[in-house]
């Protein structure tokens, strides 16, 4: 443990020291503080948390702005926050999940049906939203900060988290109001894509270490369970991923 | 310009079970089929990828295209219909194998009882035991002249089951014997027995033991890998038109199977066809097939939507209950369960499609139902299907439904967790049909398909019902907490609850109250042959394919008279 966090220590001020913008004063340190952030987000959180080689998928592929990322982690911890059972959804690495999904198919609403005309549907007549789920994400993400501003004078990332709870609850009781689709409406897709960020195989940049699974006991992509399914007790197995498969 | 291509005998819309079993069978006879499938095809390889829950479950890799088609909805004639924009209720399959490549294969028999329901019902309770606006018909065939085909299409299956003295007489036992009993279908077993029930192991096709069938195709067992419904079976183990009647088909060289050949109408003058149209979705290329037969097998949604906006067959008209394209579309009842959480930990994350348990002494009228107020049935039962994670986040009520609690909740319960379910028959009702859609559209132009449909005090009473028997039985398995949902919500579009649509395109002995006789032929057009539960005139309280796929099997020997004799077959 000792020697990880040595290497930490190392490896960052090597970054800075590597880092030609910070010197020349190009980039202000909002840059700088977030790619640490990015980067070395284990030596930040815990410092005695291993560093792990560069990951370059943990990068942006459909947020611009870091604070919309920003909120978007926030937000989705209080869903899947850390505990005694294990890492939340920052560790595991689901805001790059929603991020990576968001500039797929998923967020260009690809495969839905999305011609007019468009109208307001009773309950049962599931999403009529003319929005795609990218422009739901970044309408709510944005909301979630401008109520934060005005009910607590703050940015949402720097609110308590009981505060940020009661942000994200006005959303679920649709106490918020957003253009061309309901704000329990963002927060459904929301909580369901912290889930899958959070159990998906680690493929998608989410359940990073199959941590996820590991806390469900959830052995992963087995190919077979024919010597497991007539057991009696509980058979803990170590988790495989699709990694594996290829 | 469309490009008009070869005439041949028989044209097949869709390559699902319908429209595989018809072509294997067909071209077994050494008849040339063309089949059209609008998606693509699809193989055993394909599926080595296939434990991925997010692409498969979450994002149905396998399912339709909605952006391309999909259905408008209302529960009600007082509503607008609007587009099922997102799945959904129900997944529809697309590519070579249709939901035969991603279903359950919980595979029943309906019960003699269905077959002659409304006969039946009179006869033993009397003429006001069917309520006013309940659409009840015989089918025009019994249990009996239907039971050659039933064994047929299991032993091209492979089915995997046990006898059940009180449902229809089976002229041989299931081709291979039950899937395994784990110990939480052990618990189920124990408690509805000591209740006085006498469970079996559901009939599934997911083969218990390797297995060949008559057409000598080959098939491993299955291997309980929990990746079963929503996926395809890497090990060929589940029961699939690609792994059973497709590749026979091919092999006799009379198959000609087109992917990405959508068909957007059938082509006729009134009485008979000539063929269909079709676009290939990718490059938008049209084609006309003329064919002396046409089979529809394009699953119930589009059986029912080719003939309205072909326009053939007296459409149905819900205001005079005249017509017959469209009518008598029902569903699945499914409203009712208890769900139990428990203090020990069981091995949940194994499981299979077809892997439970169910109690038969409340299905059909195997009880009396004098002083109810409803007709038919339920299954009660208990499946092992596999938790996959994602989705795997039952917490009791009153638990939060995200953050700390709610996390803490998931987990503790992710493998202690059971639920006796309920599966309910759905009967048909003058108010409950499918028509097209005055304004939306699908990708080709042509009017997407239009569902009205509501529960009705019928199925509210059987859920009251159902639901009060279920909650016993968890009971007696021991579970810590135990919650019985006992109502029904109108039907909602959004959450899955099956895929198990019936009728639209129903047979029966009467052109003026069914569309197709007891070959699937069409009254109206002799040449045209439609396949699938669009065919039911009422949904059992089983899964639908078994039934479909003896109908098929029926339907075949009839296009093959057809083509040998002509007219119509009955
Ligand atoms: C997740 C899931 C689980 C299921 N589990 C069970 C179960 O356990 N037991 C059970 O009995 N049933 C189950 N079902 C239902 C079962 O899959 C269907 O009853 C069955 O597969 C229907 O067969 P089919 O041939 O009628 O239709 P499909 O399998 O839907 O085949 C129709 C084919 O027609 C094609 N097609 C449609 N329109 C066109 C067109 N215009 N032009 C060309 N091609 C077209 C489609 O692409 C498709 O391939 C399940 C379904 C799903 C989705
Ligand atoms: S559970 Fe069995 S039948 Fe289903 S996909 Fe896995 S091996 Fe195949």
């Amino acid at each position: 443990m000792a020697n990880e966090e040595k290497d930490s220590k190392i490896s960052r001020r090597k970054f800075v020291k590597n880092s030609g913008y910070v010197a020349g004063g190009v980039v202000g340190g909002g840059l700088l503080g977030s790619l640490l952030g990015v980067n070395f987000k284990g030596s930040e959180q815990t410092s005695t948390a291993p560093v792990k080689e560069a990951k370059f998928n943990q990068a942006l592929m459909y947020f611009t702005r870091q604070a919309d990322f920003k909120t978007l982690g926030a937000a989705t911890e209080r869903i899947f926050p850390e505990d005694d059972n294990g890492p939340g959804a920052l560790a595991l690495g689901v805001p790059y999940f929603i991020d990576h999904q968001l500039a797929g198919s998923y967020g260009r609403n690809d495969q839905e049906y999305m011609q007019g005309p468009f109208h307001d549907g009773t309950a049962f007549q599931g999403l009529q939203s003319p929005l795609k789920r990218h422009e739901i994400f970044m309408q709510g993400i944005r909301a979630l900060e401008k109520e934060s501003q005005s009910d607590f004078n703050d940015s949402f990332t720097s609110l308590e988290g009981e505060q940020q709870d009661k942000i994200l609850q006005k959303f679920e009781d649709d106490k918020v109001k957003l253009k061309g689709v309901k704000a329990s409406e963002f927060f459904d897709l929301l909580r369901s894509a912290t889930l899958a960020g959070a159990y998906s195989d680690p493929l998608y940049g989410g359940n990073e270490d199959m941590a996820g699974w590991k806390m469900k006991e959830y052995p992963g992509s087995q190919m077979s369970y024919i010597n497991e399914i007539e057991e009696e007790d509980f058979v803990e197995m170590k988790p495989s991923a699709l990694h594996e498969h290829l | 310009m469309a490009n008009e291509l070869p005439k041949v005998p028989v044209v097949i819309v869709g390559m699902g079970w319908a429209g595989g079993i018809i072509a294997s069978e067909l071209t077994k006879a050494g008849i040339e089929v063309v089949g059209l499938e609008r998606g693509k095809e699809r193989k055993t390889s394909d599926y080595y990828m296939v434990h991925d829950e997010l692409r498969y479950a979450l994002r149905y890799e396998m399912m339709k295209d909605l952006s391309k088609e999909t259905l408008t909805f209302r529960n009600t004639e007082k509503m607008r219909a609007l587009p099922m924009r997102t799945y959904g209720t129900f997944l529809d399959g697309t590519g070579v194998g249709g939901a035969g490549s991603h279903w359950n294969g919980q595979n029943y028999r309906f019960l003699p009882y269905d077959f002659e329901i409304a006969s039946k019902t009179v006869e033993k309770y009397g003429k006001n035991k069917i309520p006013d606006g309940m659409a009840l018909q015989d089918w025009g065939i019994t249990y009996d002249e239907l039971e050659p085909y039933y064994d047929k299409y299991e032993k091209m299956a492979g089915i995997s089951g046990e006898e059940v003295p009180i449902y229809g007489k089976r002229s041989a036992p299931y081709p291979t014997k039950p899937m395994l009993k784990t110990p939480v279908l052990e618990m189920f077993e124990k408690a509805t027995k000591k209740l006085g029930y006498n469970p079996y192991m559901v009939p599934s096709a997911n083969l218990s033991e390797n297995y060949t069938n008559p057409d000598g195709i080959a098939r491993g067992a299955c291997q309980y890998c929990a990746f079963c419904e929503r996926f395809g079976c890497e090990y060929g183990a589940k029961a699939d038109p690609i792994v059973t009647v497709l590749p026979v088909a091919e092999k006799t060289g009379k198959l000609d199977l087109r992917t990405h050949a959508n068909v957007i109408e059938i082509l006729h003058d009134g009485n008979k066809a000539s063929g269909v149209r079709y676009v290939n979705p990718v490059t938008r290329e049209e084609f006309i097939q003329p064919a002396d037969v046409v089979v529809l097998s394009s699953y119930v949604f589009n059986n029912v939507k080719l003939l309205l906006a072909s326009n053939l067959g007296k459409a149905y008209d819900s205001k005079t209950g005249q017509g017959v394209i469209g009518k008598n579309y029902a569903y699945q009842i499914t409203g009712e369960s208890s769900l139990g959480f428990f203090k020990d930990k069981f091995n949940l994350y194994a499981g299979a499609g077809a892997l439970g348990m169910e109690i038969p002494e409340y299905t059909g009228d195997n009880f009396d139902h004098t002083d109810l107020d409803f007709i038919h049935g339920a299954g009660i039962r208990m499946f092992q299907y596999g938790n996959r994670p994602i989705s795997n986040n039952f917490v009791p009520d009153g638990t939060a439904t995200w953050g700390k609690e709610f996390k803490q909740t998931s987990i503790k319960y992710a493998n202690s967790w059971l639920k006796v379910a309920v599966q309910g028959a759905s009967m048909p009702w003058r108010t409950n049909y499918l028509d097209l859609d005055p304004t939306y559209k699908d990708t080709y132009g042509v009017p997407l398909l239009r569902m009205t449909y509501d529960y009705t005090e019928q199925d509210h009473n059987l859920t009251k019902y159902m639901a009060k028997q279920t909650a016993p039985i968890m009971e007696e398995m021991g579970a810590e907490i135990i919650e019985t949902t006992g109502s029904l919500e109108p039907l909602d579009v959004a959450p899955y609850i099956n895929t198990h649509n019936t009728g639209g395109v129903i047979m029966g002995e009467d052109p003026a109250t069914s569309a197709v006789n007891s070959y699937l032929q069409m009254w109206d057009a002799e040449n045209v042959f439609v396949a699938g539960a669009s065919a039911f005139p009422h949904n059992s309280s089983f899964n639908p394919t078994g039934t479909l796929g003896a109908l098929s099997y029926r339907s075949a020997e009839g296009i093959e008279k057809y083509l040998k004799n002509g007219g119509s077959l009955v």
